[in-house]
């Protein structure tokens, strides 16, 4: 595979929800070991978009590739691709009836095939990672929001994936547990992982972005490396937006 | 304290209950009992014990009515396991999100529904059973079976429908088929939900069971009527196979919910 060919490559994608278009002819592409960073307000078509490049959506039009997986509705390949393309939610979704452990294990078991050893030898390994790992016999009602999104992230690590996607990791936190998922995903960003990562929390971008995106009423309206992003992105509106969100 | 949880408690509480209960039943006992003085009925309660069980030359042996409490059971167990079987097949069929799953189940759900048990009953031993060549036993099994297929096939389909969407999310992105994603992560968490009427459609199985005496497989019922035919002692026949119903509803509500309980504190 040449070097050049990027990990996600999304070519004027559609995506309708009934008759209301949620994506207007986006393109973008995510090179092996980028780090993008999407935001903008409300209803504008982030969640649809990385939800699209693991197939929880499907587009109605244009070209998605990822990992040389042509995505659409009725591709046969989607659950090769989503054990490539881990995927951490606003919500967590951590399986309640599951301890920690197993939470870490039962995709690399089950999907992966591997042995119950290997797999609990490796999801001790990214529990560390996170920082959490006397937590491993628990059950996720018994962890704190932070500590829950870390184990979330684990269970992604755990599949070993070549991209993860992040959807506003942090907006369900309290404000104190913020900086322990984020201090996490730093230091995956500079482990070399390939991230998407839609999130509002501008000084963790300017950290570790490669490549900022701004979108608004499901058009991407700006792309450009943080320096020329916070400073003088081309955009009125997003300028607007970032005025309002640095304010606070 | 307020006045209307009191009154609720004092009406809740275990030997308020009780004895409401037990008053309840005296009073329809009274009630048999001047009717039958009045009718002259001739009470021989005194014959029902050996239908229960009988100490002979040989030792102990097991009456009537505790056989067919035995075949009773057998039946309804059977019966439930094919019901559940089918139940979650109908609940996935429905879920499945193909329009010819869909339809198929909500078609089988309104035929079963619409029919009176009787007739299904007498669909499957008079007409199926003559077509497939299967007999009365298996016409019962069958029957009952589908027709609680139907029942159950709801408390699954609401129970998946009540474990939250984001756990499917979850499940696919670390790549689970639709199958891995309903038995490891989806079905274990609906439990919780289905246990309580589940316990509700095992008991109605037991009751249900019932209907099959119509086409004279043995169980209790049937049993009931074959000792009354050679005795005549019909009320005391009676109260005796309603209370031996009873007595094995109540065992069993109180099984499960002593299984819901250790389920709910264990998750
Ligand atoms: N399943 C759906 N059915 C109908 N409309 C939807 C659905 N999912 C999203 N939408 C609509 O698509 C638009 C984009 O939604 P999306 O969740 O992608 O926005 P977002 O940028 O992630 O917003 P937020 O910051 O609130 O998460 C919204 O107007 C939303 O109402
Ligand atoms: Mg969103």
């Amino acid at each position: 595979m040449p070097e050049a060919e990027p990990i996600i490559s999304a070519v004027e994608i559609d995506k309708f929800f009934g008759t209301f278009q949620a994506l207007k002819n986006v393109n973008l592409t995510v090179d092996q070991g980028e780090r993008v960073v999407i935001c903008g307000p409300s209803g504008s078509g982030k969640s649809t978009l990385i939800r699209c490049f693991n197939g929880l959506e499907n587009h109605d039009a244009g070209q998605l590739v990822v990992d040389g997986i042509d995505v659409h509705a009725d591709s046969k390949e989607i659950r090769a691709l989503r054990q490539d393309v881990g995927m951490v939610f606003q919500q967590f979704n951590l399986f309640p009836h599951l301890t920690v452990l197993e939470n870490l294990t039962i995709g690399p078991i089950k999907v992966r095939k591997i042995s119950k050893v290997e797999a609990e030898e490796r999801a001790r390994k990214y529990l560390n990672r996170v920082h959490i790992p006397e937590q491993a016999d628990k059950y996720p009602a018994q962890l704190s929001g932070g500590q829950q999104q870390r184990v979330a992230i684990a269970r992604s690590l755990c599949m070993e994936t070549r991209v993860m996607l992040f959807d506003e990791p942090t907006s369900a936190l309290d404000p104190e547990m913020i900086n322990e998922v984020l201090d996490v995903m730093v230091e995956l960003a500079n482990s070399g992982m390939t991230m998407v990562c839609v999130t509002h929390e501008m000084g963790f971008a300017r950290k570790i972005a490669d490549k900022m995106v701004f979108m608004e009423a499901g058009e991407i309206v700006e792309v450009a490396p943080p320096e020329k992003f916070f400073t003088k992105p081309d955009s009125a509106r997003c300028r607007a937006f970032l005025d309002q969100i640095l304010e606070h | 304290m307020q006045r209307a949880p009191l009154i609720t408690r004092f009406f809740r509480s275990v030997p308020i209950s009780v004895g409401l209960y037990l008053f309840i039943v005296t009073g329809l006992v009274w009630l048999a009992f001047t009717g039958s003085q009045a009718m002259g009925y001739n009470w021989q309660w005194y014959r029902i014990p050996q239908y229960l069980y009988r100490l002979t030359d040989d030792g102990f042996e097991w009456g009537e009515i505790a056989v067919g409490l035995v075949k009773t059971l057998q039946l309804s167990s059977i019966a439930f396991l094919l019901a559940l079987v089918l139940g979650l097949l109908v609940a996935l069929l429905r879920l499945s999100g193909l329009v010819v799953g869909t339809g198929v189940a909500i078609v089988f759900l309104e035929i079963i529904r619409n029919t009176p048990l009787l007739v299904l009953l007498y669909l499957f031993y008079y007409v199926l059973g003559p077509v497939f060549g299967f007999n009365r036993y298996v016409a019962s099994i069958l029957c009952l079976g589908v027709f609680h297929a139907a029942l159950i096939s709801e408390i699954f389909r609401a129970g998946i429908n009540a474990v939250a969407q984001g756990q499917w999310e979850a499940a696919k992105s670390i790549g689970m088929s639709t199958g891995q994603a309903y038995r490891y992560i989806v079905l274990p968490q609906s439990v919780r939900f289905m246990l309580p009427p589940m316990t509700g459609e095992v008991v109605h199985m037991v009751k249900s069971s019932a209907i099959v005496s119509v086409i004279a497989v043995a169980e209790l019922t049937t049993i009931g009527r074959n000792i009354i035919s050679d005795t005549y002692m019909s009320f005391e026949i009676w109260f005796t196979i309603a209370a031996v119903y009873m007595v094995v509803t109540l065992i069993l509500s109180a099984g499960v919910s002593m299984v819901e309980k250790r389920y709910s504190t264990n998750s």
